[in-house]
């Protein structure tokens, strides 16, 4: 483990098919620690699929294979005593529909350390602590603390979204993936997570999946543009968007395809 | 602009036609219900009351009650969903949860789909050959409620493979992203939202072991046993009992002079053991998933 690295996520030579279509073609790929950084590109591209091999999910889906390596903190994720289990603790996902369990705020909160811990380490007060901070970060303690024992899919769609992620801090991750997190919600909504995503960025690395480049321009500190399962350009954000170094990526963000 | 033509006004006497025979239908299916009830009710009155329920038939079954099929049939039924409930339930929860798609499952998953559709008779034949003659059970209540068990587990593992794929993707994706173990998202996700169907499903099998007449006839139930009154204790697992269906049978069919109120009675009494399951089952429906808000 070279925990010192400034990368928290490298990808070596990542190739993925489902079935016979390759989706994924010789990625390398770096992603900074506690910085966002955004996946763009067109539908297909392959940026989902990218974002689901950080914490091997994408096995659930049937009949994938994959070569190369993706290193989470420097573990290659493929070595056989990974667990995912563990993984998935320190590499979180939210997904594109918020999916709340259809169990109170407070529980949804503390079912990852449920999950993980023996019912003896359990104590209330830990828990409550627990959910005092997760809400507290993501900006929902005010609104919902005289109301945690209300069922969490009563929420309105961006409290859920926000819900989602304070689900995953309890767990403390290193790495907040996130799946087209704002495409079910409208415009006061979107702010809001976003503005969460920012202040999050620091303590978590985020990696966003979007289809929305004024919002990968807007939140990312970095962006990798996809095409046709490549890695076709990753830089700073502002450079992306002012100054990319391939056509391919000048075309998508002028908007000639997509 | 946009007057009613000739082809419009066609369509909207379609339309009515079209409607009118499927309401039509629909009456169709209430109303021998309706008076299929009516008629048996109106038949039974006489006889009805609780002595009917608690007293053993007498007189060569031409007068009496019929406490022994009665008890003989909650006997069957109670054992029978014992053992294929647990298993049924616990085959569909691999069955949707665990078992990955390949050849295994689905022969396993076709198999379930055909048992479902063999006719009683011949889960009686095989009761009777497996249970009665091969298990050495002889001809009892441990080898008639199996023999029901048999016939009712496919359908109970179907109809929660039903219930446990209603539970939404997302809701285990969520689980699996928090590091659940599929253990985990079934017990505390999956298994608390489809609990309502699942119990719907076994419950329904009730009434199909109570009224089935096929399979109890060939390995345990008999045609006239008397039994102590009032003692719920009254049969023994190994012992022979007589059952509701098979005594509805006997008395309508096979013994001569019994007065017409009796079977009726009998047949009231069935009906009501499997309406009174049926609606308790609709009930816990409507309770458990006023609980759920999804």
């Amino acid at each position: 483990m070279t925990e010192s690295s400034e990368y928290c996520i490298e990808t070596l030579d990542l190739n993925l098919w489902y079935g016979s279509f390759q989706a994924l073609k010789h990625i390398n790929a770096r992603i900074r620690r506690g910085r966002i950084t955004s996946l763009i590109g067109p539908s297909g591209c392959g940026k989902t699929t990218l974002l689901r091999c950080f914490n091997r999910v994408n096995e659930r889906y049937g009949n994938v294979r994959t070569t190369g390596d993706v290193r989470v903190l420097g573990q290659n994720l493929y070595d056989p005593q990974v667990s995912l289990v563990e993984l998935r603790k320190a590499v979180g996902l939210v997904f594109q529909r918020p999916n709340p369990l259809p169990i109170s705020i407070y529980e949804n909160v503390v079912f990852g350390l449920r999950i993980h811990r023996d019912r003896s380490e359990l104590k209330r007060a830990r828990l409550d602590q627990a959910v005092e901070e997760a809400l507290r970060s993501v900006d929902l303690w005010d609104s919902l603390k005289d109301r945690l024992r209300d069922r969490a899919t009563g929420l309105q769609l961006e409290q859920q979204q926000k819900l989602c992620i304070a689900r995953l801090l309890p767990l403390k991750p290193e790495v907040i993936l996130m799946d087209e997190p704002c495409s079910a919600l409208d415009t006061d909504a979107t702010r809001g997570v976003e503005e969460l995503m920012v202040s999050l960025a620091g303590r978590y690395a985020l990696v966003v999946v979007t289809h929305n480049m004024a919002q990968a321009r807007r939140v990312s500190d970095e962006c990798i543009f996809m095409l046709m399962g490549e890695l076709v350009e990753h830089s700073r954000t502002e450079d992306l968007f002012v100054n990319p170094k391939d056509p391919r990526t000048a075309e998508y963000i002028e908007g000639r395809y997509g | 602009m946009f007057e009613i033509t000739a082809h419009v006004r066609k369509k909207q006497r379609v339309e009515q036609g079209v409607k009118f025979l499927f309401l039509g239908m629909t009456l169709l299916m209430i109303l021998p219900l309706l008076l299929i009830v009516g008629h048996l009710v109106y038949k039974a009155w006489p006889v009805l009351s609780m002595d009917f329920l608690l007293t053993n038939p007498i007189r060569g079954m031409r007068a009496g009650g019929i406490w022994a099929p009665l008890l003989g049939t909650l006997y069957l039924v109670i054992i029978s969903l014992a053992v294929s409930a647990p298993v049924g339930v616990m085959a569909a929860i691999y069955l949707n949860e665990y078992a990955q798609d390949n050849g295994f499952t689905r022969v396993v998953n076709l198999a379930v789909v055909n048992l479902a559709g063999v006719p009683s008779i011949v889960h009686a034949l095989f009761g009777l050959g497996a249970f009665v003659l091969f298990a050495g059970m002889g001809r009892s209540i441990l080898a008639a409620a199996l023999t029901l068990a048999v016939m009712t587990l496919p359908v109970i593992i179907a109809s929660t493979k039903e219930a446990l794929s209603a539970v939404p993707r997302s809701f285990r994706e969520a689980c699996w992203n928090v590091g659940a173990s599929r253990w985990q998202t079934i017990r505390h996700i999956v298994l608390p939202n489809s609990i309502s169907g699942i119990l719907t499903g076994v419950i329904l099998q009730v009434s199909r072991a109570a009224g089935e007449t096929a399979p109890v006839m060939f390995t345990g139930a008999v045609f006239y046993k008397a039994i102590k009154e009032g003692d719920l204790f009254a049969y023994g697992l190994m012992d022979q009992c007589m059952a509701l269906s098979m005594h509805l049978f006997t008395i309508a069919t096979q013994v001569p002079g019994v007065p017409e109120s009796l079977p009726y009675a009998t047949a009231v009494v069935l009906l009501g053991v499997v309406l009174t399951v049926n609606a308790t089952a609709i009930g816990l429906r409507v309770w458990l998933r006023s609980r759920k808000k999804w």
